[in-house]
C-alpha cells in the first residue's frame, strides 16, 4: 500500500497536519504569522547547508529554524523591533541559502522542491521524519497545553500563576521550527505559513474554545489535504498550492458561519 | 500592628537605563481585611509597586515579606482578549488552573454576573469583563486581592458599582484588598487606607486625612478638590487630624511632571 506515491503523500500531509491544526491556532491567537513565515524562509539555508554536509535535510532545516528563533529571542530582548529582526535575519538567511544553493549543483536543479514543495515524491523514510516530528510537536503542546493556553491570553495573569511566558513562547518557538522542517517537503517554504494559517483561521468561524478551534483547524487542514491532492490528481495541478487554495476555500466559507 | 499579609520594607526599584529608580524607599503593608488604595500619578510607580509586591520585579534594595502560603488573586491592568482566540467565561475562569463547574457557578454568582459561563469574553461589557476577572482571582479563595486599575474603562454608575462589589466580597469572606487606582472621585470612600505615591509613599493615612494633605493636593491639583467636595460631602472631615498622616520626606510639588 505505501508503494503508492498517492497514498504515501496522504499520510505525509495528514501527518503534518495533526502539528499545524493546534501550533497554527498559536500562530493566529499570537500573531506568529510573521515569524512562522521568516523561519520557514530562512529553512532555505538549511536546506543549502544539509546538501552541502550531505546530511538529510530534516536535520539542517531544524537546526537553522531553531538558531532563527534563538537568534531573534536574543535581538529583541536588547530592544530590537520584531518586525526588523524578524525581516533582517529571515531574509539574509533565505538569500544566503539562495547563493549557497547557486554551488551546489544537486540542489540547483531540485531547489523547486524545497520552495513550493513535492509532496507527491516523499519516500518512506521521510513518513517517518514527519511523523515523527509532527509527533513530537503535538506532545509539546498538550504536555505545556494550559500553560501555553494562559500565556497566550495574557502574560501577567500567566506571570502572576507562576508561568514564564518567556519559556513558553521559546517552546512555541520549537514547535515552529520542527513544523517548519517536517514542512518543507511537503508545501514548500513559501507556503509552510500558510497551511499554519489558513486552516486556523477556518476554525475560528466554528469554535468556542481554544481546544475547539484547535480540533477544527486539524480537521480543516485534513480536508484541505484529501481534497487537495486529489484535485491536484485529476486537474495536474501542483500539490502543495492546491492544499492551500482549498484550505483557502473553506476559509471563505467559513466566514459566512463566523461565531463571534 | 498585627501581622501582616504582606510587608514592603525599605524597598527600591530601578529599571535598566534609568538614571532614577520607579520606586524608592517605600515601605507599606497590608493587614488582614484591610482595603488599601494606592493613588498617584501617571509614572508614579504604581504598577512597579504591585509587581514587585508579587514578586514579579527585582528589587535593588529593600525587602518584601509575604505571609506563608499567602494566596493572592490578582487583576492585572487592562487584560485584552484576541477576539482571534475563543474563549467562553467558563474555559476562561479554568486558566491556569482546572475548576469545576460548580465552584465556577459559585464565584460568578458572587461577583453578581451568574450564568454567563457560556458567553464568549469578546462579547461581554466592559463590567462584565471586569467581574469575570474579579471571578477568576477569587477562585483559589485568596486572602489577598490585588486589583490593577481595575475599574479602568468603566462608566461612572459601574465603577461605583465594582467599589461597592469590592467591599461586599470583603465583608463576605474577610478577604483583604490592595488596589491601585488613579480615579480618585470613588476609590477614596471604598477604602480603610489610601497611600499616596509618587515614586515614593508621599502620605498615607485614611481617606479622610490623604485627601486633607497638602502633598495629596499638591500632586493632583485641580482634581483634588473636586474629590475634597466630594468627600465632605458624605463624611464630615476634621481637620485636627491632619497632623496625624505621615509624611514622606520630598513630597509634592517638584514632581508633578517627571515621568518613568
Amino acid at each position: 500500500m505505501l508503494d503508492d506515491f498517492l497514498i504515501r503523500a496522504l499520510i505525509a500531509g495528514l501527518g503534518l497536519v495533526l502539528a499545524t491544526g493546534a501550533l497554527g491556532s498559536f500562530v493566529v491567537w499570537r500573531r506568529m504569522a510573521y515569524f512562522g513565515d521568516s523561519t520557514s524562509h530562512a529553512a532555505i539555508l538549511g536546506v543549502a547547508l544539509s546538501f552541502a554536509f550531505s546530511m538529510p535535510f530534516y536535520l539542517g532545516t531544524l537546526a537553522v529554524a531553531v538558531g532563527m528563533a534563538l537568534l531573534v529571542a536574543w535581538l529583541t530582548g536588547r530592544g530590537q523591533g520584531m518586525d526588523t529582526v524578524l525581516g533582517v535575519i529571515a531574509h539574509s538567511a533565505l538569500a544566503t541559502g539562495l547563493l549557497a544553493a547557486s554551488f551546489i549543483p544537486g540542489l540547483r536543479m531540485n531547489l523547486d522542491a524545497f520552495l513550493f514543495g513535492d509532496i507527491l515524491a516523499v519516500t518512506r523514510s521521510d513518513l517517518v521524519w514527519i511523523w515523527g516530528g509532527a509527533l513530537a510537536v503535538l506532545g509539546l503542546l498538550v504536555w505545556r497545553w494550559q500553560r501555553l493556553i494562559t500565556a497566550s491570553v495574557n502574560e501577567e495573569l500567566a506571570v502572576a500563576a507562576g508561568i514564564n511566558p518567556k519559556f513558553e513562547r521559546l517552546i512555541l518557538s520549537l514547535a515552529l521550527a520542527i513544523v517548519v522542517a517536517i514542512a518543507i517537503r511537503i508545501v514548500g517554504a513559501l507556503l509552510i505559513s500558510a497551511m499554519l494559517i489558513v486552516p486556523a483561521a477556518a476554525a475560528r468561524g466554528f469554535a468556542r474554545t481554544p481546544e475547539q478551534m484547535a480540533g477544527s483547524a486539524t480537521f480543516i487542514g485534513a480536508l484541505a489535504v484529501v481534497c487537495g491532492l486529489f484535485a491536484s490528481l485529476r486537474l495536474d495541478t501542483p500539490a502543495g498550492p492546491s492544499i492551500i487554495v482549498v484550505s483557502a476555500a473553506i476559509y471563505a466559507v467559513s466566514l459566512v458561519a463566523y461565531r463571534k | 500592628m498585627t501581622a501582616a499579609l504582606i510587608q514592603a520594607r525599605d524597598m527600591t526599584v530601578s529599571h535598566p537605563g534609568a538614571d532614577l529608580p520607579v520606586l524608592s524607599h517605600v515601605s507599606m503593608g497590608i493587614q488582614p481585611r484591610e482595603i488599601v488604595t494606592v493613588v498617584g500619578p501617571n509614572g508614579s510607580g504604581k504598577s512597579t509597586l504591585v509587581r514587585a509586591l508579587l514578586g514579579q520585579v527585582a528589587l535593588t534594595s529593600g525587602r518584601v515579606e509575604r505571609a506563608r502560603g499567602l494566596r493572592i488573586g490578582y487583576v492585572p491592568q487592562r487584560v485584552h482578549i484576541e477576539r482571534a482566540m475563543p474563549m467562553t467565561v467558563r474555559r476562561f475562569l479554568s486558566l491556569p488552573t482546572r475548576v469545576s463547574d460548580a465552584q465556577a457557578a459559585a464565584v460568578l454568582e458572587r461577583t453578581g454576573v451568574p450564568g454567563l459561563e457560556q458567553r464568549q469574553i469578546a462579547a461581554l461589557s466592559g463590567g462584565q469583563f471586569q467581574r469575570v476577572l474579579l471571578a477568576r482571582a477569587l477562585l483559589n479563595d485568596p486572602q489577598l486581592l490585588v486589583l490593577d486599575e481595575p475599574t479602568q474603562g468603566l462608566d461612572q454608575p459601574g465603577i461605583v458599582a465594582f467599589y461597592r462589589l469590592i467591599e461586599e466580597v470583603r465583608q463576605e469572606t474577610g478577604v483583604a484588598v490592595l488596589m491601585v487606582s488613579h480615579d480618585l472621585l470613588v476609590v477614596m470612600r471604598a477604602s480603610d487606607r489610601v497611600i499616596c505615591l509618587n515614586g515614593h509613599v508621599c502620605c498615607e493615612g485614611t481617606p479622610q486625612v490623604v485627601s486633607a494633605a497638602p502633598e495629596y493636593r499638591a500632586l493632583f491639583g485641580a482634581e483634588a478638590q473636586g474629590t475634597l467636595a466630594l468627600y465632605r460631602h458624605h463624611h464630615d472631615h476634621d481637620h485636627d487630624h491632619v497632623e496625624e498622616h505621615v509624611h514622606g520626606p520630598d513630597c509634592g510639588h517638584h514632581h508633578h511632571h517627571r515621568e518613568g
